[in-house]
């Protein structure tokens, strides 16, 4: 049930995330979703594709600083509320969360959040213990 | 394995007696074939006579490199260029090259210094030696060579640089040994991962590393990673070459000065006072058995400090530390003195791989400015969370302010940002002097 996510590191210099989006455009990865943290110095894209292997090996290729590592992507209900559940699970089993992004898919009712905890497997079993609607990978990409 | 233990074992009473002789016979070379060395021991009121013993070697003046530059390029040749069959050049970042030549006789006093260098790392007429030390006008390369061949190994001239062929020809050439400057090797080792070569399959056994100053923790780190012995060597070309100094692969603790050709004094860098044995100060050496460009007292700026105690190997010759760094390559920062190989020894402690990493330093106002940069990789520092990273700048900075004392910068970089060497690194960029010229 966990999500692979490619990060790539990338300098403060203009023109590097568009290099980034480019590659990957013009080989015919699709973003899904994407986040980017960023300090005065560097910032890290994440971004969830629809070929992550193949992303991942384009990014070394041309000598991208990259990482692939396991999110956790769950449909959220897009009405008040709908997070505060997710999290109070979390929190309730003291589970830390590094950061987190949401998207919206075209059809509109439910939001899909992706989370990045420390401990992956803790949190997974939590969520499907409260029974969450967690997306697998492929379902993510037929939305 | 001792190549010439005639010398090489020669008690030290017997040594001495020779450095004597040989020291008096240079002397009076230089006096009478150098016009630069006539004026200057004229003017410091000695004469190639007045040696008596080698407690007499402190009488004769300094050669500094201002004195190579002075005399550029033949002046200091005491041979007849007619005799003269090799020039050598050192790349002057500043002014003129430093230009060296050898007679027939200084060739094959270098080939012999060479090839006790091989051989104390255990290298034999039974190993294929791959030299990626460039050749040209850099005496790296031809200087190991003459002493691969004279020990009668199987040379690869490959020089340096062409990375992926290096790997190709490690491969195919089966070399068991190989010889480089530090730098370039660590690069050759990320070029084998990227090729996807497992270097502990090569037959490479080990390494002859030198021509810049390099960290105890590199060395540990090129040993881990291509399991291999890296054997530390030392020279530099106002001397002979590399040759000067090597370490026996016996012990891998100091290196032995080839005393019967070179002697070897430490001084205090800031008042040239001559030091005990054994305290760190600036080497100077004298050669006392070339005829083509003999240099008296030569300050090399390089930084160390001499062991006369005996070692495991029989060798007789002391030797001499690691080189800390020159002192030219020593920075000033807000009047502290830091060695680039400072700042390595912490990048390298930090997670235990050597990161390639640049210094730069500036200045804003009046301030020393020193910024490390430091390129980081998958396996090095790199993660998705901006946590990780920031907490690894701060705790290397940190790390940095606590052993050297100054306040650095400490700022990643993406991979394969930082300009990689075929020779000696470029590791600082000093912005303040660019700025002042």
């Amino acid at each position: 049930m966990k999500i692979r996510q490619i990060s790539v590191f990338i300098e403060n210099k203009s023109g590097r995330l568009y290099e980034v989006i480019r590659l990957l455009g013009g080989n015919n990865i699709n973003v899904r979703a994407m986040s980017l943290a960023d300090t005065t110095d560097f910032g890290i894209a994440r971004f969830i594709v629809n070929e992550p292997d193949e992303a991942y090996r384009l990014l070394k290729d041309n000598d991208f600083t990259a990482g692939m590592n396991d999110v956790v992507a769950i449909s959220v209900p897009d009405k008040p509320g709908g997070l505060a559940g997710i999290l109070h699970v979390l929190q309730q089993k003291n589970i830390n969360i590094e950061y987190m992004y949401a998207f919206v898919n075209q059809s509109g009712d439910n939001a899909i959040m992706i989370f990045r905890f420390d401990d992956t497997d803790l949190a997974l079993s939590a969520l499907k213990g409260a029974r969450f609607d967690i997306i697998n990978e492929k379902s993510l990409f037929n939305i | 394995m001792i190549w010439n233990p005639t010398y090489e074992k020669m008690p030290r009473k017997e040594l001495e007696k020779l450095q004597l002789e040989r020291l008096k016979h240079t002397a009076a070379l230089v006096y009478n074939k150098v016009p630069h060395y006539k004026k200057v021991f004229d003017k410091a009121n000695v004469r190639p006579e007045d040696i008596k013993s080698l407690d007499d070697l402190r009488r004769l003046p300094f050669t500094l490199k201002s004195d190579m530059r002075d005399n550029y390029p033949y002046g200091l040749f005491s041979a007849e260029l007619d005799n003269i069959v090799r020039i050598h050049a050192s790349s002057g970042t500043t002014g003129h090259p430093t230009v060296v030549g050898y007679t027939q006789n200084d060739i094959d006093i270098w080939s012999e210094v060479m090839a006790r260098t091989f051989t104390a790392a255990g290298l034999t007429n039974k190993d294929v030696i791959q030299n990626a030390f460039g050749y040209g006008l850099f005496t790296g390369g031809l200087g190991a060579h003459y002493g691969a061949e004279r020990i009668g190994a199987s040379v690869i001239p490959v020089s340096g640089g062409n990375s992926h062929r290096q790997i190709m020809l490690l491969k195919d050439f089966r070399a068991t040994a190989i010889c480089g400057t530090p730098s370039y090797v660590a690069s050759l080792i990320e070029t084998a991962q990227d090729d996807g070569v497992d270097l502990h399959s090569l037959p490479v056994r080990v390494g002859i590393f030198g021509a810049e100053p390099w960290s105890a923790e590199m060395r540990r780190e090129i040993e881990g990673k291509w399991g291999i012995k890296a054997i530390d060597i030392y020279g530099l070309s106002e001397i002979i070459g590399p040759g000067v100094s090597s370490e026996c692969e016996e012990e891998q603790n100091g290196l032995h000065i080839n005393e019967d050709h070179f002697i070897v004094e430490t001084i205090n860098p800031e008042t040239a006072e001559v030091l005990p044995v054994g305290s760190e100060g600036e080497l100077v050496f004298t050669t006392i058995s070339k005829d083509g460009m003999p240099l008296i007292r030569y300050r090399t700026r390089d930084l160390s400090s001499v062991d006369p105690t005996p070692c495991s190997c029989g060798r007789t010759f002391v030797r001499m530390k690691k080189v800390r760094g020159r002192s030219d390559d020593m920075l000033i920062i807000r009047g502290v003195n830091v060695f680039p190989s400072q700042i390595e020894s912490m990048l390298l402690e930090y997670n235990g791989v050597l990161p390639y990493y640049q210094i730069v330093v500036d200045k804003n106002g009046p301030m020393d400015t020193i910024e490390v940069q430091v390129e980081i990789s998958e396996d090095v520092f790199f993660s998705d969370r901006i946590r990780s990273l920031q907490t690894a700048e701060y705790s290397l900075e940190k790390s940095i302010k606590e052993s050297i004392g100054i306040s650095a910068k400490v700022r990643f970089v993406e991979h394969r940002t930082i300009m990689r060497s075929e020779g000696k690194a470029q590791r600082v960029i000093d912005k303040r002097t660019e700025k002042k010229q």
